[in-house]
């Protein structure tokens, strides 16, 4: 017990001396949650759409102004034809061309169907879809208000939808992102600082003079890895009362519960850290095989997309992401005030992972030294 | 107080070690002298516990580095060639943090340490990273000796260091062989050797000789002479197309040079070397060194 403290006392002295390091871990978590949660938005505004209108009508011009008033396109000016509203698209000066073609007002009024003809640059395929969508939606909108205008008649409709956007109401993108940055930058520290601080007892030669000393390996690796699961769940904290404080998002479920499930998810990261450590000689060596689990956990772990859209093999792969579970797990307590209950699912994951990458890591350690 | 037992270890297919023997007796200064990749560092990782031998038995007062290594860490220090500590731990968290490692207390042991320590306390708030070479060779063997080892490791302690340090260092161990303290040190410097109690001469994982250093001078059979004069390249060629010598390789100013039989062939030589052109040759006689031992006895390997 006194062997432990003194290593610990000995890790806390080492990241208190560490200046880089210490500033890293209170300006990290503020500068991504600031940065990133406002910048890495989805939500569609200011697309921009230029019109083509042949047919001049009193239903073609509604169309028209309907789309200009919405927040997701603004309006550029008409092109004299067709093909310079393409030259339009093609030089990335708009993003849709929106072609009306003679007839369409009549066609409407005959009871036929009216078309119009939406061009899109889809070099952002997400962009493209949802323009579209937007679109048509303001064209049912404008048809249909034409409808009841021309006749006074209400169409009758077979089906009306109503909705409503459920544990999100405002449906605030911010509500989404920040639980997912978070999970980030707990994992990061989990990784990064646990990996790079063991090997820098290799790189520096320190293990040989420690390999020596009758400390055991256990303890020698629990002092390691208690100063960063410390700094991982005070990141954590620090995180939510940013979330908290700046952008007002909701706690519905219970902290006990995050932190909990943070400790469990930590204990697997800092396994990871280990892990990666025994495979590398060198601080450099070891950030750059972090960095690439890194990027795929996050790319693959649905913090930007959504996981229901990847191909089943891709959500196979997230069976053993860890950032995959941790980030349903926060987003769920936080704005849906899940429990442990609606949890078992990616608890079990995380419990399995943790308990895996820890016993890896500890047999693969003994093995290397 | 370390007995090893014809150990061999081999890295793939390298031979690091090549059935080694030989024991060191309590109390003394034992130095293990051979050049860079002879083993050196090999042999002293596998005395202590940090290296598992391919064959062969290593015992260290009675204790097995390989199922006694918990026992046998707490009866020794250990100075790594590099300088192993934590540099941005200051002078005195260093000795600190290495005394609560094995249990005990810098007051504990302050003795054995005093002379030494002493010499660096001034700086004891400094980072050890941030110490010139002479005082972080002090503050390794301060916290080498911290917990009071009965078996002293230290592996290359001189390498790049200067020749006062080098001095310096070399008293300290004798002053520390007061405490009981048995210690086992290598170094590349012959000149080194004659400072040790006894020698192993070690060259390409094998042990050549353990001797006193008297003994070790001693054991070199026959008269050897200093050659010196002109172009030394030229001489050493020349030298070596003469039939009767048996080595010649250069020492300083000097060629050291010694005749097949041992005898002194010394106006035969002369002669040759005249014939060749190299007139203003001068031949003297000399007292061998360790090193003319243990060119000899690699020439003979």
């Amino acid at each position: 017990m006194r062997i432990l403290f003194a290593l610990l006392q000995k890790e806390f002295i080492q990241i208190k001396r560490n200046k880089t390091i210490l500033r890293l871990i209170i300006v990290l978590p503020v500068v991504q949650l600031l940065i990133l949660v406002n910048a890495a938005t989805l939500e569609m505004n200011n697309l921009q759409i230029a019109v083509y209108d042949n047919d001049d009508s009193a239903l073609s011009s509604r169309l028209v102004s309907e789309l200009d008033a919405s927040p997701f396109f603004r309006m550029s000016a008409s092109p004299p034809n067709v093909e310079s509203g393409i030259s339009q698209i093609e030089e990335g000066t708009v993003d849709f061309l929106l072609v009306i073609t003679d007839g369409f007002e009549k066609d409407a009024l005959a009871g036929n169907t009216s078309r119009v003809q939406l061009l899109a640059n889809a070099i952002n395929s997400q962009q493209a879809q949802l323009g579209f969508a937007y679109l048509q939606q303001v064209a049912h909108r404008s048809m249909k208000n034409f409808a009841v205008e021309m006749q006074g008649i209400v169409p009758e409709s077979k089906i009306s939808t109503t909705s409503a956007f459920w544990y999100n109401p405002e449906l605030n993108y911010k509500f989404f992102m920040v639980p997912g940055i978070l999970v980030v930058l707990v994992s990061v520290v989990g990784m990064f600082l646990t990996s790079m601080n063991l090997v820098r007892e290799k790189e520096m030669g320190t293990i040989e003079q420690m390999n020596v000393t009758p400390v055991r390996k256990s303890t020698f690796i629990v002092a390691k890895l208690l100063p960063f699961l410390i700094i991982g769940l005070f990141e954590l904290g620090l995180g939510l009362i940013i979330g908290k404080l700046i952008y007002d998002v909701p706690i519905e479920g219970s902290l006990w519960l995050i932190f909990g499930i943070g400790t469990l998810y930590l204990i697997g990261l800092l396994g990871l850290g280990l892990l990666l450590s025994t495979f590398s000689s060198s601080q450099q060596q070891v950030t750059f095989v972090s960095y690439f689990f890194l990027l795929v956990f996050i790319l693959m772990s649905g913090i930007f997309t959504s996981v229901d859209n990847m191909p089943e093999w891709g959500q196979k792969v997230n069976l053993i992401n860890p950032f995959f579970y941790f980030i349903d797990v926060m987003r769920s307590i936080l704005l849906k005030g899940a429990g442990l209950a609606d949890l078992w699912r990616q608890v079990g994951g995380i419990l399995f992972l943790a308990v895996t990458l820890v016993t890896l890591a500890v047999f693969n350690y003994r093995k290397a030294s | 107080m370390i007995d090893v037992d014809s150990i061999s270890k081999n890295y793939g297919k390298v031979s690091a070690l090549c059935d080694l023997s030989f024991k060191v007796r309590k109390g003394e200064l034992f130095g293990v002298i051979g050049p860079d990749g002879a083993g050196k560092s090999t042999l002293f990782r596998i005395i202590l516990s940090l290296l598992l031998p391919d064959s062969g038995k290593v015992s260290v007062k009675g204790l097995d580095p390989v199922q006694d290594y918990k026992s046998l860490r707490k009866i020794v220090g250990y100075m790594p060639g590099r300088f192993s500590l934590y540099e941005d731990l200051s002078v005195e968290e260093n000795l600190n943090f290495f005394a609560s490692v094995f249990g005990t207390t810098v007051e504990e042991n302050y003795h054995l340490i005093k002379g030494i320590y002493q010499q660096i306390e001034p700086f004891r708030k400094r980072p050890a990273g941030k110490l010139s070479g002479g005082m972080k060779q002090k503050l390794a063997l301060s916290c080498a000796l911290i917990h009071q080892p009965e078996l002293l490791v230290l592996d290359e302690p001189t390498t790049g260091v200067d020749a006062v340090s080098r001095s310096e260092f070399w008293s300290m161990l004798h002053q520390l062989k007061e405490f009981g303290i048995t210690i086992i040190v290598s170094t590349p410097y012959m000149d080194e050797a004659s400072l040790c109690d006894r020698v192993a001469l070690m060259q390409q994982g094998r042990i050549l000789e353990v001797a006193s250093p008297q003994d070790v001078v001693d054991n070199f059979r026959g008269a050897l002479f200093g050659v010196s004069g002109g172009n030394m390249y030229r001489l050493i060629l020349d030298c070596r197309d003469f039939d009767m010598v048996e080595t010649v390789f250069p020492f300083g100013e000097e060629l050291h040079l010694s005749f097949k039989d041992g005898g002194d062939h010394r106006t035969d030589l002369h002669e040759f070397l005249k014939r060749r052109g190299s007139d203003e040759v001068s031949i003297r006689t000399i007292q061998p060194g360790i090193e003319d031992r243990f060119m000899a006895l690699m020439a003979t390997s």
